[in-house]
């Protein structure tokens, strides 16, 4: 910020030192601050609540295998090695429903607000890929993550 | 924080007026708004109120260009090879720039022409020309990519084109040197008279899907067709041409074209064209031409080559042509929101003439003629005449509309835009540019529906508008507010290539259509890998080709072996990222086809004849992750003949293993 006023400083230096061009000058632009620091593109909206039941949904087990396989594989093992990001064993004990549904879904509202997402951030130091799932389809992959962690 | 925003406006405002004494548009100049500097601020964050779509001229490209700010968003790589994102290098791509001649890298494009329905801007494509070797390219503007080329035969120096009619059903291409039949070429070029033709060609543009065919061509008696615009409302089924050269010169053609006092504006009646070939009137004609179709599902282009053309010879065609006299050489040939006024800038006259499109149609019926041109009815100049911009300004060459009842021309000689009343024909206000104005465009200047509020004057000359950089410059363009009566200057800014003509558009018509990624789920690419268990090479004799994926940050595979010399390896990179603004990069080391730049969700594919044995390193080319300069891998290339075996792998090898084992201790 220190910066910042020492270049307006040199601006309105200039402007004086010009002479006659000072009575031409623009007015304050109309521009919001919140506008001013809008940074990003947020994704979807929050999710509170995610209903699981047993026995697992075999048909969302396999659409949900199959996503994986497409879109999160790349970077998720289904062991415990981390590659790019955490291997998938447990993370059904480790996280709630709501928490991975919304870090697939809304991965960047959880990376500005959630404390667990941003330590995963600071860990694996690349930002989960928003990769275009539907909320739908990241029920399939719970539900595939749940099998994988031997729930039936 | 608000005191910041009112220094930072200052600043801008003491920018714009410059210290620079006597620079032209400097400070003390009366054609600078004095609030210049808030009407081009677009703060961060903040977008700009249009698009403009513009040409890049020699650069064979068109820029996106954003206004008020002039800010160059992006551009489009269209009839020339493109570094910036493998467009024509790339094996998808390359049949993109296939003619009848063969493959072409670079050539000029000139005008932009914005799809419209009933004669307003719809935001669905934009359509360019190639001039050089004569092509019309179609260009969405959801992915804001080229579909479409469209090579038309026939035809030498495309300029007379891509200009559409009311509804896009057709786009034209006249052409701006007459030439023999292709199919009959070899004449003398003394023949001019009898064997040269200036043929117009129809491209049909299909109502849902933009694919581009030409219905027919027109054989024209030989003149040069320079700029054309269809009617709009009741002018609708015409089309009108501006002409040079009807002296049918053939050498020394800046004297030897120049010996009348008028040229022509050729009015073509399309509708009637049309049903003259319903008829049968046709002749089919043999002609070599190329068409390159575009596969948003495959990500890939395709090229087919053609062999024949509709054409319409006027002789059998009555009441479809007609030639109106304009002085002199007119260039621009431009018709106003209403229909009613076409607008001939003769760019060697002192005048301004302006037809109307009654009193055309009154002299057709009453067959008020001043003899024929070639067979061709020549209407008389002033039964057809609304009135004439008496001593306008020097070189007109287009204009454009306000949409207030006046028009705005540019005009080179004399440098300046000059806004004037079509119906009183009377100038109202001038202004100077900066310098020497070719093209104009006022955001839905040449539509029924101008959007008006400023017009942008893109200069043929830029001399010491920037800092200077050496002989070559960029070249220069100017915004001017034109909501108030006098024309205010608002802003300079540099463009890329020439800018041969630009259409400015709401951004609010496009920006919600926007394509941001390609998903994987509807990828049809026939090589494309959709998940890393899919990835790995396969040989079909010399043919290599690896399946390969990427995402932050890495390659997969990203050790390949078994690679030897003499072969043909082709990788079909799928990006898998799902998430926009994304992309990444591929670059081998010595390979003579520049990188790839593969867009979420896109697969794309890179040809290499390795020519060294030895291990290649090769890496992403697009900053994407802080790990970014992690993304890289090995190729290893065996000689000719050696029995190192095909393998491929990623985080998997036994080295691998033992250094992932030894981390862990």
């Amino acid at each position: 910020m220190k910066k910042l006023h020492f270049l307006w400083a040199v601006f309105l230096f200039a402007l004086y030192s010009c002479g006659g061009g000072a009575k031409q000058r623009a007015d304050s632009p109309e521009t919001s601050e919140e506008k001013f620091e809008k940074q990003e593109v947020i994704y979807g909206t929050e999710v509170t609540e995610v209903e699981l039941t047993n026995p697992l949904n075999a048909s969302m087990v396999k659409e949900g295998h199959e996503i994986y396989e497409m879109k999160c594989m790349s970077c998720h093992k289904l062991d415990d090695t981390r590659i790019v990001g955490p291997g998938w064993a447990g993370v059904t004990k480790r996280r709630t429903a709501v928490w991975l549904t919304n870090m697939i879904t809304n991965v960047d509202i959880m990376l500005e607000e959630d404390a667990e997402a941003q330590k995963m951030l600071e860990e694996c130091l690349i930002r989960m890929p928003n990769q275009n799932v539907s909320l739908k389809e990241s029920r399939s992959l719970i539900e595939f993550m749940r099998k994988n962690d031997g729930e039936i | 924080m608000k005191t910041k925003y009112y220094l930072f406006s200052l600043a801008i405002g003491a920018l714009a007026l410059g210290c620079k004494p006597g620079g032209k548009g400097g400070s003390g100049s009366t054609e600078l708004a004095g609030d210049a500097a808030q009407k081009v601020y677009v703060a961060p964050g903040e977008h700009d109120e249009f698009y403009s779509i513009v040409s890049g001229g020699f650069n064979g490209q068109v820029s996106v260009i954003g206004l008020p700010s002039g800010r160059t968003l992006r551009n489009i790589p269209v009839f020339s090879q493109h570094p910036e994102n493998g467009w024509g290098y790339s094996e998808e791509t390359k049949p993109m720039l296939n003619t009848s001649h063969g493959f072409i890298p670079w050539d000029d494009s000139h005008h932009i022409a914005l799809s419209t329905t009933n004669s307003e801007h719809d935001g669905r494509w934009a359509f360019v020309n190639g001039n050089n070797t004569p092509r019309i390219a179609r260009i969405s503007l959801s992915s804001f990519k080229t579909e479409e080329i469209i090579e038309i035969p026939n035809s030498g120096g495309n300029h007379s084109s891509p200009f559409i009619t009311a509804n896009t059903e057709y786009a034209v291409a006249g052409t701006r040197f007459s030439v023999p039949p292709d199919n009959n070429a070899d004449v003398p070029i003394s023949s001019f008279k009898e064997n040269f033709k200036g043929y117009i060609s129809f491209i049909s543009i299909d109502k849902e899907t933009g694919r581009m065919g030409i219905k027919f061509q027109l054989k024209t008696p030989g003149v040069s067709y320079d700029l054309a615009r269809a009617g709009k409302g009741k002018s609708a089924d015409w089309f009108f041409f501006s002409t040079y050269n009807t002296e049918q010169a053939s050498t020394l053609m800046e004297v030897n074209a120049s010996q009348k006092d008028k040229d022509f504006i050729l009015a073509v009646n399309w509708k009637l064209a049309e049903k003259y070939l319903a008829e049968g009137k046709g002749k089919k004609e043999a002609a070599k031409y190329a068409h390159n179709v575009w596969d948003e599902d495959t990500h890939m282009a395709t090229s087919t080559l053609l062999n024949e053309v509709m054409t319409l010879d006027p002789k059998d065609c009555p009441g479809m042509l007609y030639f109106i006299p304009c002085p002199k050489s007119p260039h621009g040939c431009d018709v106003d929101p209403t229909g009613n006024y076409i607008v001939g800038s003769g760019k060697l006259a002192a005048v301004i003439p302006v037809f109307s499109f009654d009193k055309m149609q009154k002299a057709i019926s009453g067959k008020t003629f001043d003899g024929s041109f070639d067979g061709i009815p020549v209407l008389k100049y002033e039964a057809v005449l609304h009135g004439e911009v008496q001593k306008p300004g020097l070189g007109p060459l287009h204009t454009e509309f306000d949409g207030k009842g006046n028009a705005i021309t540019s005009f080179f000689v004399s440098s300046e835009l000059v806004r004037w009343n079509i119906e009183k024909l009377e100038v109202i206000d001038r202004v100077p540019t900066y310098y020497s104005v070719g093209h104009l465009s006022i955001p839905g200047g040449p539509t029924a529906k101008p959007h008006g509020k400023y017009v942008v004057a893109y200069n043929k000359i830029t001399k010491d508008r920037y800092l200077p950089t050496g002989p070559e410059l960029a070249h220069s363009a100017q915004l001017y507010d034109i909501s108030g009566d006098k024309m205010k200057l608002l802003l300079d800014f540099p463009t890329t290539g020439e800018p041969h003509y630009a259409e400015a558009i709401p951004a609010k018509l496009i920006v919600d259509k926007v394509r941001k990624i390609y998903e994987l789920e509807k990828n049809k690419h026939p090589h494309v890998a959709k998940s890393e268990k899919d990835t790995r090479i396969e040989r079909k004799g010399n043919k290599v080709h690896v399946y390969m994926t990427t995402i932050r940050s890495h390659f997969a595979p990203d050790n390949l072996e078994g690679i030897k010399m003499g072969d043909e390896v082709y990788f079909h990179v799928t990006n898998l990222e799902q998430d926009w603004d994304v992309p990444h990069g591929f670059a081998v080391r010595g390979a003579q086809n520049a990188e790839l730049l593969i867009m979420p969700g896109e697969t794309q594919t890179y040809k290499w004849i390795p020519t060294k044995v030895g291990v290649t390193p090769f890496y992403c080319t697009d900053f994407c992750s802080a790990l970014h300069q992690e993304m890289q891998g090995y190729i290893r290339v065996s000689p000719a003949g050696s029995n190192v075996p095909l393998k491929w792998g990623l985080g998997n090898t036994p080295e691998a293993a033992a250094e992932k084992a030894v981390a862990g201790k």
